[in-house]
């Protein structure tokens, strides 16, 4: 009996009903949506953050203010396919990165939050390393950023139901030079797809255009990013002249976001098959290909950089 | 609580002087099925207690077992770990929660009766680090290695208990890791930080806390001792707060004041000075933490408290205070009077026990 509770490590077998007795029965999380949904926690109207950190009252003001300024008038964003996004129950969105400082996530959440019949709000995953930066540590949970840990991804998805956004690319694509732009670097190591099948969610892909011109990174300064302590230190038309805020000077590049069929994870064999490496690898690299696909298709229809 | 327990329980309490200690004694004395409570500590109770009897020991595990089989006890709730840094040197803390645990662990593997051990442990376990999920869950190691003295003893305490439950057993384990306690009698290096007029933050961060009232910790606590539940459990209250959330309701004020470079640093500096900064809270307020409650939930175990209404209870006592200070203890342990209103033959059973739940036909320490 005891052999097989183990208090530290290990994941926990759900203990059946009919084995239980001394000494020390574990229980474990029920398995299906709807009992663990019950035991999530109860919802406090008055609070003005939600478990995450994240505040309606922060990402309300940056939304009617800065985001709305950029995706109506700067950017001038226009959203095809957004009914691939499902209305309820979770979404795994998966979408190309560029930028220094990338606008691409944020016009995304907007996009969602405006086009989107039930108005979906999104969460964004970030890296570990923001919440060591002071300032970004604060802001990015308030705003809707999620640290991308497996197991905030799966609470998100599974438990919550909620939309969430990943860049597979991470860091090499924001790293990215202006001469590489659209294209997509190594979708990390499928983690995204494991996720959203042990989520059993569908997985939609997102291909942008606009992203890379709004910030050209012309190059990265290894010298100067050690000494500042940066995870990189790019060089755009505006980063570093005009200081620290050049960081926030975007180009106006006119943005283009196609929300991409979804594939459907629960045809792919769910939450069984979501340790099967080469099936992940391949779901991995068939979405990696489409986003391509349709990133040189939307390139090819573009005439103008600013216009669109 | 937990359904049916036709079984009669003889439960042993370590660390009784300890809040824990005593208020759990006293929830236990009002189930009938508890039939014997045995507290021990170093020290005296603060709380009046009805028919538990106080031995006072030292953490020696040959007089533990001698009393665990004297008294044939079943149940061994262990909740003397020390787990802030307020409260005892470090030095002090490593006795008390490596050595002691040890000493603990050992008798109940030589008393042959002890079929349950509850362990109240710390979500120090996990840490706070950069990297950790939102929400830790009961299966999840802590992604580095313990930064502070406090932490490296709770990790290697739970270890020892770890181990103990794989080599004996007979004997059921539980532990129960708790978030940050709040409550009135509690001192702890966060209640001490929101009784500052202004409550210092770290430049730049503001991080997520999750906390659980005081009654919350003793009533899991009653719940793992009366249940058959084995494995490891969080205790947090239902909802993380952002620190700037958490003092707003308590009515302060933010001062951003410390530096987000060179924290420890400054910290380091301060206790030269004499103010001694808890180590375990410079993480904390950088990093935060979140822990998964469901599976106590699922355990059937409900909280009274959400994290929002610990810090709201908190706020209150804080308030209430500068009014409160100086007045005598409500109790004070004398061993006179205690023997005398356990054993004496003029003590009227039957019109004792006047305090809610306990039956009065309950005889002491049910010999």
């Amino acid at each position: 009996m005891a052999s097989d509770r183990t208090p530290l490590g290990a994941t926990v077998e759900p203990a059946a009903e009919e084995d239980q007795g001394p000494p020390g029965t574990e229980v474990a999380l029920p398995a299906e949506p709807e009992a663990r949904r019950a035991l999530m926690p109860a919802i406090e109207p008055e609070r003005l953050v939600n478990d995450w950190g994240r505040s309606e009252r922060v990402e309300g003001a940056i939304d009617r203010t800065l985001y709305e300024f950029f995706y109506r008038y700067w950017f001038r964003v226009e959203v095809e396919g957004i009914e691939n996004v499902p209305d309820r129950g979770g979404a795994l969105l998966v979408s190309n990165h560029a930028g220094a400082l990338p606008p691409d996530a944020a016009m995304i959440a907007k996009a969602l939050r405006d086009e989107h019949p039930a108005s979906r709000r999104l969460y964004i995953t970030v890296e570990h390393f923001f919440k060591g930066y002071p300032g970004f540590s604060m802001l990015l949970p308030k705003v809707g950023g999620v640290a991308a840990h497996p197991a905030n991804v799966h609470r998100l998805l599974y438990d919550e139901g909620e939309c969430v956004l990943v860049f597979p690319e991470g860091r090499k694509g924001t790293e990215k030079l202006f001469k590489d732009r659209y294209k997509l670097r190594r979708f990390g190591r499928g983690g995204f797809v494991r996720a959203a099948m042990r989520a059993e969610v569908p997985l939609v892909p997102i291909a942008l255009v606009g992203a890379e011109e709004a910030m050209p990174v012309f190059a990265q300064v290894g010298l100067l990013r050690k000494l500042t302590g940066l995870i990189y230190f790019p060089v755009t038309p505006t980063f570093p002249w005009l200081g620290p805020l050049g960081i926030l000077a975007y180009l106006p590049a006119k943005f283009k976001i196609r929300f991409l069929e979804p594939i459907d994870t629960v045809a792919l064999g769910g939450r069984e098959a979501a340790d099967d490496r080469a099936l992940v690898q391949t779901v991995a690299q068939e979405i990696r290909a489409r986003i391509q696909e349709n990133l040189h298709d939307m390139l090819a229809e573009r005439r103008s950089v600013w216009f669109g | 609580m937990s359904a049916e327990e036709p079984t009669a329980r003889r439960v042993l309490v370590t660390g009784l002087a300890t809040t824990w200690g005593g208020q759990l004694a006293r929830a236990l004395e009002s189930h009938p099925q508890v039939e014997a409570i045995i507290g021990i500590d170093s020290s005296e109770p603060r709380v009046e207690l009805e028919r538990t009897e106080f031995v006072k020991v030292s953490n020696r595990h040959s007089l533990l077992a001698r009393i665990l089989r004297a008294a044939e006890i079943d149940t061994v709730v262990d909740v003397r770990l020390a787990v802030n840094s307020v409260a005892m040197t470090p030095a002090e803390a490593h006795e008390n929660n490596v050595i002691g645990t040890m000493s603990i662990l050992a008798a109940c593997q030589e008393s042959d009766c002890v079929r349950r051990l509850v362990f109240k442990s710390s979500a120090h376990y996990y840490g706070s680090e950069q990297d950790d999920p939102a929400f830790f869950t009961e299966d999840m190691r802590r992604p580095h290695r313990p930064r502070t003295r406090l932490e490296r003893d709770i990790v290697e305490a739970e270890g020892l208990v770890a181990e103990f439950a794989h080599t004996t057993p007979r004997v059921g384990v539980a532990v129960a890791r708790c978030a940050n306690v709040l409550g009135p009698g509690l001192d702890t290096a966060f209640t001490r930080l929101f009784a500052l007029p202004l409550v210092p933050m770290i430049l730049g961060f503001d991080p997520r806390l999750q906390f659980v009232h005081q009654d919350d910790v003793v009533r899991a606590l009653e719940f793992l001792t009366l249940s058959d539940l084995g494995g490891t459990y969080n205790v947090a209250a239902d909802g993380v707060l952002a620190l700037s959330e958490v003092i707003s309701l308590l009515g302060k004020r933010p001062a951003p004041v410390v530096p987000p470079v060179g924290t420890g640093l400054l910290a380091s500096a301060l206790r030269v000075v004499g103010v001694r900064v808890p180590e375990e809270l410079l993480n904390l307020l950088r990093f935060g933490r979140g822990l998964d409650n469901r599976k106590l939930k699922a355990a059937g175990f409900t909280y009274t408290h959400t994290s929002r209404e610990a810090v709201q209870r908190l706020g209150e006592h804080l308030r209430l205070e500068p009014v409160r200070r100086g007045l005598e203890p409500a109790y004070t342990y004398e061993r006179e009077v205690e023997a005398f209103l356990r054993w004496s033959p003029y003590v009227r059973r039957e019109r004792r026990g006047g305090r809610e739940g306990v039956e009065a036909d309950h005889e002491p320490l049910g010999i």
